[in-house]
């Protein structure tokens, strides 16, 4: 099929304002004033000085919940770039591997990344409290976490809330049948940095 | 026209509950076990200022800060000395102990405990 000239200029015209309206996407995102938010003292001489949310979040990757943003992916980027340590002895220890938990529940798998976790903290900060270093020794049970026991010490609190279920309960399940409790899945082979 | 008045105002209630949530930024954390009786405004610890700068195992690993709110009773004397929070706010990495606004600048008459925009600590507590 061959088009007129006005009519491909036309369709380049639309194709430059579509991709302009998709790359242009608001940023719904709000955050309330420091003075505002129910904690700080408006008449506190410390309120004013403080760096506002909105200035230190709006640049980071977005998310739609807890801060609104999504912390691992915004260090993944390099879109921050926080400190490891502070002092020089301290080993930093990241873990690639991801464990495989609730095999046999009703809801999806659960894919639980070390990479993710290792990045933030460090392995003596879960294991072996309240976790034990073991695969499949771990009884993670929904109504603890969501009293702010186990996963739910940080998620809930800082880390995404527990309204997020898929990001965690994130691989389907083929079929229902049975198999080990819990399993162990190596780390990709590919070189992160 | 009455029912569909009704039907726009609550959606508008609903936009605005989305838009401007009703309390502090997920994760803030009032301490005030100590603060208002020594006769100074209760602390916000705001973990998103921190994180931005510092990755968690720095405070809950090499400063040892329990991850449970409520488990770390800090004293001014600690920090003067270094301990927790002076581990960097000593001037040199952040602000010193002697901005006592910068940090005590909460509201009179807060309870201590984790705050923030989402449900925090779980239905049990609700």
């Amino acid at each position: 099929m061959k088009l007129s000239r006005p009519w491909t200029t036309l369709l380049a015209g639309l194709l430059v304002l579509a991709a302009a309206a998709a790359w242009a996407q608001p940023d719904l995102r709000r955050w309330i004033p420091l003075a505002k938010d129910g904690l700080h003292d408006p008449a506190s001489p410390g309120t004013r000085q403080l760096q506002e949310p909105r200035d230190a979040l709006a640049r980071l990757a977005a998310d739609g919940a807890g801060n609104q943003v999504r912390w691992v992916q915004a260090l993944e980027r390099g879109e921050i770039a926080p400190r490891a340590n502070l002092l020089e002895g301290t080993e930093v220890r990241l873990r690639e591997d991801d464990i495989l938990l609730n095999l046999n529940g009703g809801t999806p798998i659960v894919r639980f990344p070390h990479r993710a976790h290792t990045l933030w903290l460090d392995c003596s900060n879960c294991h072996e409290t309240p976790f034990v270093s073991k695969t499949g020794a771990n009884k993670l049970d929904m109504r603890r976490i969501l009293q702010g026991e186990q996963c739910g010490l940080c998620h809930g609190a800082v880390a995404f809330p527990l309204t997020e279920c898929n990001r965690c309960h994130s691989v389907p399940r083929a079929s229902r049948g049975g198999g080990p409790a819990a399993g162990h899945v190596p780390a990709a082979p590919k070189a992160r940095p | 026209m009455i029912a569909a008045f009704a039907r726009l105002a609550v959606l508008a209630a609903l936009v605005a509950a989305a838009a401007f949530p009703a309390s502090a930024e997920y994760g803030d954390v009032v301490l005030n076990h100590r603060s208002e009786a020594e006769g100074v405004r209760p602390v916000i610890f705001p973990h998103w200022f921190h994180r931005i700068r510092f990755r968690c195992k720095v405070c809950h690993s090499e400063l040892g800060f329990r991850m449970r709110a409520g488990a770390n009773v800090v004293t001014m004397k600690e920090i003067v000395d270094g301990k927790f929070c002076g581990m960097c706010h000593n001037g040199q990495i952040a602000w010193a102990p002697d901005r006592c606004d910068l940090c005590h600048s909460g509201r009179p008459g807060l309870k201590p405990g984790i705050q923030g925009g989402h449900s925090t600590l779980g239905p049990g507590v609700w």
